[in-house]
């Protein structure tokens, strides 16, 4: 395992572009959450012509519905749904403007190709960690279409938010080349 | 005869969403805990021993281990002299699950009807519901959340009886391999031979709730089990799909006897966590 990058947000272009496949960061500052039902509204709005109800140029949104938070928590558990369910929406986005996305799973080569276009990095967090990356969230706050509940979208307040660089924005991936390394059959 | 409360079961299973949804079982915690030295990848080994401080994060301070509580599959094994009084037995297990979901802070992911309206019913009812009705007078409930990452990477297949064991391997390692990241391995399979189409699928999801230390009782479906295991070790999907040597925890089997004509084979795929908490009322 390499050195562990420490990443601010909003996230550059140039930043993006200096990333790796397989580099190992930690995430500070104001990420958005966002699944399926949210993404299909944030790309019909683009589509309309219409302004989006969150800035997203040069942000992270990071696939997740979390638990409904116990009092006293920010957020209840809240680890990466799978990104694969986003591949139809994403590169509208990419295009639009956002940087990063955090999931899991794989992604599409249409995604694959609308990051290489715009200088852009999927990370993964871990799949079932979710108690554990909620540590890492200090505040939750709805900012867009409540009416999803879980699936609303909310800004994220994250500090040291653990995650991997699974596809850069050359293409190159990470589980391609993880799994390759360790195949025997 | 015997009479049992329909309050009773209500009880029984809010109690078993949350316990299921909080506590990680003790065969898996261990598994994950040996997988960390077993591992090769560093990586695959720093990622499980973040699924072992996620299981300790969550039993200590009594959290969702997982975001996705999943949908709630419940199986009820009932003694046929046992009477249910004071309500109706479905509604009293639906009953359930929405106190459950609702008192134990649990995600509600169940909507009102898969193409149209989309509509999230609120307290994640109903379950999915499995009754047999068994000797004695006694009533065994299982309640086993599942989260739909691992469940979309499952797959049922009707083979020619040609296919045989070789068959029915390439087709659960696969379709384990396809799954990659998807189900957050390392995953637990389940594998359900024979029956019918739907009796399949049924085996394969009874065989997750098998302890992954335990194997198949029949000695060629033990073995079956065994080398299912190493062939999936050996795809190098690893922990969360980044490379390693572990894909999978274990692989249990179960069979049913089978039509002249068939070879039914299902796969369930379930996550690290593979919840499920049972009580005998």
């Amino acid at each position: 395992m390499g050195d562990v990058i420490r990443l601010a947000t909003p996230l550059t272009e140039e930043a993006a572009r200096s990333l790796k496949a397989g580099d190992i960061v930690l995430i500070t500052g104001t990420i958005y959450t966002g699944r399926d039902a949210a993404h299909k509204r944030l790309v019909e709005t683009l589509e309309r012509g219409e302004e989006l109800p969150v800035e997203l140029k040069n942000q992270i949104i990071y696939y997740v519905g979390p638990t409904p938070a116990k009092p006293g928590q920010a957020v209840g558990s809240a680890g990466p749904t799978t990104s694969g369910r986003m591949d139809a929406y994403s590169p509208r986005l990419l295009d639009y403007g956002l940087r990063g996305m955090i999931g899991k799973g794989y992604r599409s080569p249409e995604v694959v190709e609308a990051m290489k276009r715009n200088g852009c990095v999927y990370f993964a967090a871990t799949g079932g960690a979710a108690a554990l990356i909620a540590k890492s969230i200090k505040a939750y706050e709805v900012v867009a279409y409540p009416d999803l509940l879980s699936e609303a979208i909310a800004k994220l307040t994250v500090e040291d938010f653990p995650a991997i660089v699974v596809i850069d924005s050359e293409g190159r991936n990470f589980y391609e080349e993880g799994q390759k390394q360790y195949r025997q059959l | 005869m015997r009479n049992l409360d329909a309050a009773q079961i209500t009880d029984a299973v809010a109690r078993l969403c949350i316990e299921a949804n909080y506590y990680l079982a003790d065969d898996i915690f261990h598994a994950l805990k040996a997988g960390v030295v077993r591992e090769e990848s560093p990586l695959g080994k720093e990622i499980l021993q973040q699924l072992v401080d996620n299981a300790c994060i969550a039993k200590n301070e009594d959290l969702p281990l997982c975001q996705d509580t999943g949908m709630a599959v419940v199986f009820v094994e009932l003694g046929q002299d046992v009477h249910i009084t004071g309500g109706d037995l479905n509604e009293a297990i639906n009953k359930g699950i929405a106190r459950g979901y609702t008192e134990g802070y649990l995600r509600k992911s169940v909507l009102t009807d898969p193409l149209f309206s989309r509509k999230n019913t609120g307290d994640n009812t109903p379950g999915v519901i499995h009754i047999s009705i068994v000797p004695g007078e006694k009533c065994k409930i299982t309640v086993a959340p599942k989260g739909f990452g691992s469940e979309n990477m499952s797959a049922v297949k009707m083979m020619p009886p040609s296919a045989g064991v070789e068959g029915l391997k390439k087709f659960v390692v696969d379709t384990v391999a396809n799954a990659g990241s998807n189900p957050c391995p390392p995953v637990v399979v389940g594998v359900g031979v024979g029956g019918t189409f739907e009796m399949a699928a049924l085996l394969a999801k009874k065989a997750l709730l098998r302890p992954i230390t335990e194997r198949n009782p029949h000695p060629e479906y033990a073995k079956l089990e065994t080398e299912l295991l190493e062939l999936i070790n050996k795809t190098g999907v690893g922990p969360q799909g980044l490379g390693g040597r572990i894909t999978a925890l274990a692989v249990n089997v179960n069979y049913y006897p089978m039509h002249i004509a068939g070879l039914a084979c299902a796969v369930n795929i379930n996550c690290h966590a593979t919840r499920h908490a049972e009580i005998e009322l």
